[in-house]
């Protein structure tokens, strides 16, 4: 009895049943495979996400693609991997600074790769990065062919100019970011202990090797995917769905409170004020969006407190809706949606009611304090747009932001705006940190990060501390909340004194903490429902739209919302979780919500409250999978591919030569052991008869 | 290591076992049931040794690694003392089934003799104890890693292969020398059977230096080999006629019809 006998005693017997079908991974962690494997478990893989006419991203084969490790920290390396090196296919470890269009171009053409590792550059490369498209979401704006052409397509100015367009290539092997640097440092010990080539020489088994799995089910484009899904879940008894739209929801919230069941007067009028709440990067799930998302509604959301609190504003003549639009990074899921159900009444606000727009784009890299408006050159010319939109411009007095206009010929930057555009022609304006392209140099890739819109924390803080410590970036952005919200007031038609509207940089400088660093905060956790604590994680926070609902910062965004622009209201438990109950017509036109409330400084229970406001959420799921047109060019059709396994992990491997030299061992011992069992079985009567029997055994 | 070395090391390990099912055990139903009924006792007494082995951590249940190794020893030579009271119980229990076998047969003698019965039930406990000591192993060696990552030696399966191949044979052998001494009252040779057990199983303890233990375990087996070969009836005599195929003359100086 060998000395296994402790561990294979319990475990044995679960392979004992399921020896026939190989199941190896029914005894997790088993010590055998713990001697061999080492996981990589802080890992991003790129997943397949699937349009009207392609597929975008990273395949890899069914039971995972292997290769031999191979670092490449400068050009220079990739000779061995791509010419020289003599045991393809390679598993490349690239460092973040060499992660360019140039060089993924020449991994994608070539057969002895297997896969990428990504190591994430600290701090982020010098020269940007964006594997965003140079032309964010053309084709699904505005401007056509039919609708001022000499802007389509970027053909005025280019938004992106560090776009290279790694996001949206199609890639045949699977590339993984490792994201925590301690890990990267195993398996570059791993590669200098087995892989180096000593002197020339070529390295010998056995080698260090990489395998990740990430097969992915959806192929071509999401036509294809969308039958073959409907066609399972129509005919099969157990649908295996090969891919999912991305969906979410969108949260929006009026100034005034307004009946949902119903619509609201035609005469009445509405301006909406639009950010974007998502992002994308290269890798799944992995899209901190400081700049391109986050900046923009943790500004919206400040104005919007900064209006909730002038006394008069029930009285204001019109009404502002606060929208946070979610997918628009995918051909402007949400908006698209929200005009959508605006034209088929679906929706309480009519295309008509809508007076003007106001959308925050990128707005925290503002330089000397400029902060640009845009506007669509087409619709200006239309003389009624023309007075409202100069009116804007000029409401710049008297704050810390000078507001400029771009030149008149330039056309508006990737905006929600502009699929509201696409449906009637409204005055309306786009303020950013930019006049012409881009300031955020990492637009839409794992470097847009706090450290990218420069907030700062000085050493030593606590956790609690720094959540209450008001950075710079956070005073810079309260001031521009300040001027949207004094803008916003007088467009509304107020006629008050606005330098008393001012918007609060300790709340800013939370909401960016919260958003940005940690999710798992005091503010945080005092403000959401009290059986959403799965909701609050100590990771850095993303934002991506995926494809489950109600992702967590569409949760955050709303409960934040609620929490900034309603009341607290004296109600119990029963009260607020069920309004109908007390019949009350104003209750009509409220969410009520029932919170945790922060924690009493001397005790460790909370005190819940109840917040009344007008915070709904709708759905924001393209209106191309309402219709079922799944290659439509009219709304965006962005679909993510199922899988069932994401992992990566790395181990040696030995040489082909010492496998076939075990098999031809195991071969030979077979087939002398049949030869010298039949040989003594033939002649067992002969040699195993004694003297004294003489052949009367019973053999 | 992939389907290679899978093969190449179940084969390694489980070739002669499955030559000699095959050969003479495969023919024969009550033989196929006897092997089956063996692996079962074996398998009772891994049982009762894990659950001793369990208990014995659980109460002395430290993080230090002596402690640890040491709890192993002994779980490991509980258990060989248990595998070796279970071979004592099937032997006592085969007794009892033949002689209820022979009242309900017609026959006068018994349908199957106590030298068949000790090597078929040797091959039942070295099959399973082979099974439950490589089954794990050969999983992994499916994927497509080897061992050494840690450090260790990356001749882990072959050496796996060869060690079970050595228990499965020894097994084999000891259920022969076992019986035919339980049969002669020879209690010195039972003895001898544990003792060898015993130094098979703490010999592993020198892996990962696999010369340590392999070399001693397949001279124990050669040792235990010749040992069973003369207990089950056999003699030089009868090994050079068989070799020199004179056989056939043997049988018919002897006379008896076949």
């Amino acid at each position: 009895m060998s000395r296994s006998v402790g561990e294979s005693g319990g475990c044995g017997l679960l392979f004992i049943l399921n020896f026939v079908s190989f199941s190896s991974g029914f005894c997790w962690a088993n010590s055998v495979e713990r001697k061999i494997y080492i996981p990589l478990n802080k890992t991003a893989p790129c997943v397949r996400l699937l349009n009207a006419t392609h597929q975008i991203g990273c395949q890899s084969s069914m039971s995972g693609d292997t290769g031999v490790i191979h670092v490449v920290e400068k050009e220079q390396d990739l000779k061995w991997v791509l010419t020289d090196g003599p045991h393809p296919p390679y598993m490349v470890l690239l460092e973040g600074e060499l992660f360019t269009r140039e060089l993924m171009l020449q991994l994608k053409g070539s057969s002895r790769i297997s896969g990428l590792a990504v190591a994430i550059s600290k701090p982020s490369p010098a020269q940007g990065f964006s594997p965003g498209l140079k032309c964010p979401n053309d084709g699904f704006g505005v401007y056509s062919n039919n609708y001022g052409p000499q802007y389509a397509h970027c053909n005025w100015t280019v938004w992106n100019p560090l776009g290279n367009g790694l996001a949206y290539e199609d890639f045949n092997f699977p590339i993984f970011l490792l994201e925590d640097a301690n890990e990267t440092q195993v398996i570059k010990q791993c590669y200098q202990d087995h892989n180096l080539p000593q002197n020339g020489s070529v390295p010998e088994y056995p080698l260090c090797a990489m395998q990740l799995f990430a097969h992915m089910h959806a192929v071509t484009n999401t036509v294809t995917c969308m039958r073959r899904s409907s066609l399972q879940t129509a005919f099969s008894l157990n649908p295996e769905e090969v891919c999912d739209a991305l969906s979410d929801y969108n949260v929006w919230s009026t100034l005034k409170p307004i009946n949902t069941s119903s619509k609201i007067d035609p005469m009445d009028e509405v301006i909406i004020v639009a950010t974007r709440i998502d992002s994308h990067s290269f890798f799944w799930n992995v899209a901190p969006g400081a700049e391109s998302a986050v900046a923009s509604f943790v500004t919206h959301l400040a104005a919007a407190e900064a209006l909730h609190k002038v006394p008069d504003v029930q009285k204001l003549p019109r009404n502002i809706m606060f929208t946070f639009f979610q997918g628009e990074t995918f051909d402007y899921i949400g908006s698209s949606r929200m005009v959508y159900d605006m034209q088929m009444d679906k929706f309480p606000i009519r295309l008509d009611n809508i007076h003007s727009f106001l959308e925050l784009s990128q707005v925290a890299l503002r330089n000397s304090s400029v902060l640009w408006v845009h506007t669509d050159p087409v619709s200006r010319r239309n003389e009624s747009i023309q007075p409202q939109v100069m009116k804007l411009s000029l409401l710049s007095m008297g704050a810390n932001v000078t507001l400029q206009e771009v030149s008149q010929s330039q056309p508006l930057p990737p905006s929600s705006f502009q699929r509201f555009l696409r449906a009637k022609q409204i005055p309306g304006v786009v303020l950013a940190d930019h006049r012409t392209s881009f300031q955020n140099r990492y637009y839409q890739s794992m470097y847009d990060t706090a450290e990218n819109i420069l907030m700062k924390y000085p050493e030593g803080l606590s956790p609690e501390e720094t959540l209450d410590y008001v950075t710079d970036t956070a005073k810079s952005l309260a001031e521009v909340a300040t001027v949207v919200a004094r803008a916003l007031y007088q467009l509304a038609g107020g006629t008050g004194n606005t330098s008393a509207i001012q918007a609060d940089p300790r709340m800013v400088s939370r909401m960016l903490y919260g958003f940005l660093i940690k999710t798992n905060n005091s503010w945080f956790q005092s403000i959401i429902k009290q059986d959403l604590k799965g909701l609050l994680g100590d990771e850095l926070p993303q934002h991506y739209i995926a494809v489950t609902t109600l992702v967590n910062t569409t949760q955050l965004v709303q409960y934040v919302l609620a929490n900034l622009t309603g009341t607290v209201v004296n109600f119990t438990k029963e009260e607020c979780l069920n309004p109908e109950k007390t019949p009350n017509p104003e209750k009509e036109m409220y969410v009520y919500t029932w919170v945790q409330g922060s924690r009493d400084p001397n005790s460790t229970s909370r005190v819940p409250f109840c917040v009344q406001s007008t915070v709904h959420l709708t759905k924001a799921a393209s209106p191309a999978f309402e219709l079922k047109q799944w290659g439509s060019t009219e709304y965006s059709t962005w679909t993510e591919s199922r899988w069932k396994d994401i992992r990566a992990r790395i181990f040696l491997v030995a040489s082909k030569e010492l496998e076939i030299i075990t098999l031809v061992v195991g071969i030979a011992i077979l087939i002398l052991s049949l030869l010298a069992t039949y040989f003594i079985n033939a002649k067992a009567h002969v040699l195993f008869s004694s003297p004294g029997d003489g052949g009367a055994v019973a053999y | 290591m992939t389907a290679a070395v899978f093969i190449g090391c179940s084969f390694i390990a489980f070739g002669p076992a499955l030559a000699l099912c095959v050969c003479t055990i495969a023919a024969e139903p009550l033989r196929l049931l006897f092997l089956i009924a063996g692996g079962f006792f074996w398998l009772v007494s891994l049982l009762l040794s894990s659950l001793v082995w369990f208990i014995a951590v659980q109460i002395g249940g430290s993080n230090n690694a002596s402690v640890k190794k040491n709890l192993l020893i002994f779980g490991v030579m509980v258990s060989v003392l248990l595998q070796e009271v279970f071979r004592f119980a099937y032997y006592k229990l085969l007794k009892k089934a033949n002689k209820g076998l022979m009242t309900i047969s017609q026959e006068e003698t018994l349908p199957i003799s106590v030298r068949q019965l000790s090597y078929v039930s040797g091959l039942g406990f070295g099959i399973m104890s082979g099974v439950f000591s490589l089954v794990n192993i050969l999983t992994d060696s499916l994927g497509p890693g080897t061992v050494g990552i840690y450090g260790d030696s990356p001749q882990y399966f072959l050496s796996s292969a060869f060690m079970t191949l050595a228990i499965v044979l020894l097994h084999i052998f000891w259920g022969i020398v076992f019986f035919d001494a339980c049969e002669k009252k020879k209690w010195w040779a039972l003895a001898l059977v544990i003792l060898s057990h015993l130094l098979v199983s703490g010999v592993t303890f020198q892996n990962p230096q696999y010369e340590g233990s392999l070399v001693p375990s397949y001279i124990i087996m050669m040792l235990m080999a010749t040992w069973a070969f003369f207990t089950a009836g056999g003699s030089l005599r009868n090994l050079k006629l068989c070799l020199m195929c004179r056989d056939k003359d043997f049988l018919l100086a002897n006379q008896r019809p076949r």
